[in-house]
């Protein structure tokens, strides 16, 4: 039985400092992003901005710092699945939110 | 010519011959993960729609407290980070220090779940349950669905405490591990999703 | 204890359905007692039921398809008759609860359990061996699909004796799905059915997904793969990204039924059509998934009997990708009618038109390939032609539904339903029956006999004009679809040849069955003893037919598309490596018979409210996947001399057919064009 470790599983490795750095970016991210809700001194447009530009970064944190996604040839497989799924997820929710508002307005 | 083309083609062939398996189940694992993510875009889609579907009954602003939820937020970015540690552990083939911090994930986890569990049994004993609007129903399947993948997690990770003791760091425990470790930080990106979505802008 | 399930479940007022019932018991009986008395259980365990070999697992996911057809073509049968005679006064012999549960049957059963499974079980036994590898990226995953599929596909069955099936068609819609509307077990029936399948379908994308991706032979880029690989690619990204949409939209409208929600009610904010949006979300991938694969065998087909490259390989790929990705941004155009604005209308519309251009050029593509071809009229190449020239019927059809103000005018008539007929049956259907009689040798190891196949085609095909061309002209003529009944009687004289039609259709169902048992009976006269019994151009030739379990002794390296025509043309086939290696299988195993039986046991359960059988299946799932989780031992070593001993088996099989050539022996393939 092989007991030796596995270095690479497609994706990159990590180290201590490269998890460090996630949590406090994400930690940092979070704090705006509640911080600029519940304190309410922004007005809504740039609340709304903020907090999804604070989600979509704090995603790439993720998935920079902890799932080890990067440009490497390795896992260059896992990013092209990645962006194709991020597609996909755009032309759903965004396809079904503009349908679904069309629908509401001159049907209900 | 020929004779060097069948050495280089035997060479090249060795490799073949035994299919990378850890390789190839992270990645049928990663895409497993991206059909959840297309699960939960479908979830969040319908709460979109049904978001102001309130039917007379209680919107976000009535119902949801953001400093809780900035604590079960904080408590699963810990265990994200703890799962890290995990990781760390395993690649020093440290088995002690692999089901500590195995451990501290699988409490901090629990602690996520128990803080989900006890804000739904509150809206449910208030009579602010799924069935009151498209509303709640919308709110209780997000966040609930992403509630029950980090149980199903936590099931793993004790399963995985089990091997570990068992066997040992073995190649094939290791590879399990990593898994969950793809698992585990999906779903803290899910909850990014789901806290800015339905709570931050459920009581804007 | 039974949950709502009592005696009174048992539909003994339908007549109809009591002789089917009656029936297929006696048929299931007769089948356990002939496994009895030849003493085939242990046999059947060990080398079928518990296999984890693509091949083996292909095989049975078509006998299921070849199975569920006969089922969803009986529905077919039973509607044309109804039509034929509940013309003006007449009420036929049908009750509507009855006709509408076979409608919903009928679609459900051909799309989710003979379609799905016809083309996954071609494509587990083709891809592998296309792409040179032994075996794809997970065969306990493999299983485990094929028996969820299987589970589903029973539920179907068991509807019929106890309680109903759904009368809300195909697509389900709410609010007719909610408990409100639907308090009986059909919806329920329909939902797990149909939910458990689309696991199944999940599963099989991701594996066929890392097999292509990363268990290509050396040297097959992908430019150099064969083209049902490419299109089983298409295909399975399709499956991946749509089949969670149709997992979230049944699981909420599951939720809607037993736990009171609000997600499609049309009450307490719930939101009806959210519900189409998400079914057509994943409904209109699923439809490119069901062709796209047959795209895929005529490609195939098509060179091979040329005895030519495909012509614009190229341009077929992209085709193919044009295709997927087009896939994803045309589904509002099932649901025009449902009221968006014509800006949204006409986007979807567009992009509708669009997908018919990549069709446009696979066809141009096939008749080229033809052109200046040595032709064989095999009866592959009979589903092939008779493929190009009655889809593109149906496709300049779909044109013109494209357009939502025609679409206005014909949604839901009887044109619609002769449309996506035109596509399904000689688009699919002869796409998959040409596979079928394709790769019957490299399965089984003889071929099936070419008289009752043709005799087959052309039924089918003259069938199908017969069955569904009246229904177009019945579409402008205002007929609306799923009537059970009509006043109207000027529709009447058509539907009786649309009856005629699906007779002349039972009979080529007919001879597909005579033409399986003569195969049978005469299969030494038609052995394939090369591997290659119709000069093929593609990796799965160069095995042995039915192939080692291990497909390849030396997994070969590729240097060209056609990598076997390629290797044909060095002379480079069948040449003995210098030595062999021991490979390592993975073992069988009963688990995903298991578990696939456990989740029959927990969707039955959920139907009939048995909540104590739901919550045990449930764990006993959880314990059996955890199980085989933990399973460290899933391989068996075949050693070197085994594997040599095979293939010395083989190599003389095929060099006493070549001295028979010589002496122009039954099995002499046509010899290679001149290029």
């Amino acid at each position: 039985m092989n007991r030796a470790p596995i270095t690479s599983a497609g994706a990159g490795s990590g180290s201590y400092k490269s998890y460090a750095a996630g949590f406090i970016l994400s930690v940092v991210l979070t704090v705006i992003a509640f911080g600029l809700v519940m304190s309410g001194v922004l007005p809504r447009p740039a609340v709304l901005f903020g907090i999804f530009g604070a989600a979509v970064v704090q995603m790439l944190v993720h998935l920079h710092y902890f799932l080890h996604l990067n440009s490497s040839s390795e896992n260059h497989w896992n990013v092209a699945a990645l962006i194709f799924t991020i597609l996909i997820m755009v032309i759903f929710v965004g396809g079904s939110i503009w349908i679904m508002y069309s629908l509401n307005y001159r049907m209900m | 010519m020929t004779t060097d083309a069948s050495t280089i083609d035997s060479v090249r062939t060795e490799e073949i011959e035994h299919p990378d398996t850890i390789a190839n189940q992270a990645f049928g694992f990663w895409l497993y993960l991206m059909s959840d993510l297309v699960l939960f875009a479908t979830i969040f889609a319908t709460f979109a729609v049904l978001r102001h579907n309130y039917a007379g009954g209680p919107t976000g602003k009535d119902l949801f407290h953001l400093p809780y939820v900035f604590g079960e937020t904080m408590v699963l970015l810990f265990s994200s980070a703890t799962y890290g540690l995990v990781v760390l552990a395993m690649r020093q083939g440290n088995k002690a220090l692999v089901l500590r911090w195995l451990v501290v994930t699988f409490l901090l986890g629990l602690g996520f779940i128990s803080m989900e569990i006890n804000e739904f049994y509150h809206l449910i004993l208030d009579g602010n349950g799924p069935g009151i609007s498209g509303f709640l129903s919308a709110f209780f399947t997000l966040v609930g669905t992403h509630g029950t993948h980090v149980a199903f997690g936590l099931m793993w990770m004790a399963v995985m405490m089990g091997q570990i003791i068992a066997k040992g760091l073995t190649s094939p425990v290791q590879s399990r591990l990593l898994r969950l470790s793809m698992f585990w930080h999906f779903l803290d990106i899910v909850w990014i999703g789901v806290f800015t979505v339905v709570y931050l802008m459920g009581v804007m | 204890m039974f949950g709502r399930l009592s005696l009174s479940a048992i539909p003994f007022d339908y007549h109809i359905t009591m002789i089917a019932v009656g029936g297929s018991i006696l048929l299931g009986l007769a089948i356990l007692a002939l496994i009895t008395y030849y003493g085939k259980w242990t046999y059947l365990w060990k080398e079928w039921l518990t296999s984890v070999d693509h091949k083996k697992i292909g095989i049975m996911y078509i006998i299921l398809a070849l199975v569920m057809l006969l089922r969803g073509f009986s529905d077919a049968i039973l509607m044309r008759s109804q039509q034929a005679i509940a013309a003006g006064t007449s009420q036929g012999f049908l009750t509507p609860d009855h006709f509408n549960q076979i409608f919903s049957a009928h679609g459900t059963i051909m799309i989710v359990f003979m379609a799905m499974p016809f083309l996954v079980g071609l494509m587990n036994i083709a891809v592998p061996q296309q792409i040179g590898a032994r075996d794809v990226a997970f065969p306990f995953m493999n299983s485990l699909s094929l028996w969820l599929t299987a589970a589903g596909a029973l539920l179907v069955m068991v509807s019929l004796g106890l309680g109903e099936f759904s009368k809300a068609g195909w697509s389900g819609y709410a609010p007719l799905t909610e408990l409100k509307y639907s308090p009986g077990t059909g919806t329920d029936y329909w939902i797990w059915a149909f939910q458990i399948a689309g696991i199944g379908s999940l599963l099989t994308s991701i594996n066929f997904l890392v097999t292509i991706i990363k268990m290509r032979a050396p040297g097959m880029s992908l430019m150099r793969m064969p083209i049902f690989v490419w299109t089983a690619s298409a295909t399975i990204l399709l499956m991946l990204f749509a089949f969670p949409v149709l997992t979230a939209a049944l699981a909420m409208l599951t939720l809607d039924r037993y736990l009171g929600m609000h997600f499609f009610t049309n009450s307490l904010g719930g939101n009806m059509m959210m519900y189409v949006n998400l079914f057509w979300m994943w409904g209109h991938p699923e439809v490119y998934i069901v062709i796209l694969p047959a795209f895929g065998i005529f490609s195939e087909v098509v060179a091979t009997f040329s005895g030519k490259r495909l012509f614009g390989y190229t341009s077929m790929v992209w085709a193919t990708a044009a295709i997927m990705i087009l896939s994803f941004v045309v589904w509002l155009h099932h649901f025009f009618t449902m009221g968006a604005s014509p800006d949204v209308n006409v986007f979807f519309g567009i992009t509708t038109m669009m997908i018919a251009v990549p069709t446009g050029v696979k066809v141009f593509n096939w008749l080229f390939t033809m052109y200046r071809g040595r032709i064989r009229f095999t009866s592959p190449m009979y589903w092939t032609v008779g493929f190009i020239v009655t889809f593109v019927i149906g496709g300049m059809a779909g044109v013109l539904l494209a357009s939502p103000p025609a679409d206005y005018v014909l949604h839901n008539s009887l044109f619609l339903i002769a449309h996506f007929h035109n596509m399904l049956i000689p688009g699919a259907l002869f796409g998959f029956f040409a596979g079928y009689t394709y790769w019957f040798p490299k399965a089984i190891g003889f071929r099936l006999n070419e008289e009752w196949g043709k005799r087959a085609f052309w039924c089918w095909i003259i069938g199908f004009y017969l069955a569904f061309m009246p229904l177009y002209v019945l579409g402008f003529m205002g007929m609306p679809r799923r009537m059970d009944h009509y006043a109207n009687t000027a529709w009447h004289p058509l539907l009786l040849v649309a009856a005629s039609g699906a007779g002349v259709i039972l009979l080529g169902i007919f001879s597909q069955m005579v033409q399986l048992f003569v195969s049978i009976r005469e299969r030494n006269t038609a052995r394939d003893l090369t591997g290659d019994p119709w000069d093929g151009r593609t990796l799965e030739w160069a095995t042995s037919s039915p192939p080692a379990v291990y497909n390849f002794a030396r997994i070969p390296v590729v240097h060209d598309i056609d990598a076997f025509a390629d290797m044909k043309e060095k002379g480079i086939v069948h040449q003995r490596p210098d030595r062999y290696h021991d490979i390592r299988m993975p073992k069988n195993t009963a688990k995903g018979f298991v578990i696939g039986a456990l989740t029959f046991l927990f969707g039955f359960a959920m139907i009939w409210y048995i909540w104590w059988l739901a919550i045990v299946a449930a764990v006993g799932i959880l314990i059996t996947v955890i199980a085989r989780a933990a399973d460290d031992d899933t391989e068996y070593t075949i050693p070197a001399a085994e594997v040599e001993q095979i293939e010395s088996r083989r190599y003389r099989e095929t060099a006493s057919t070549a001295s028979s050539h010589l002496s122009g022996g039954e099995n002499t393939p046509e010899p290679l064009p001149q290029v």
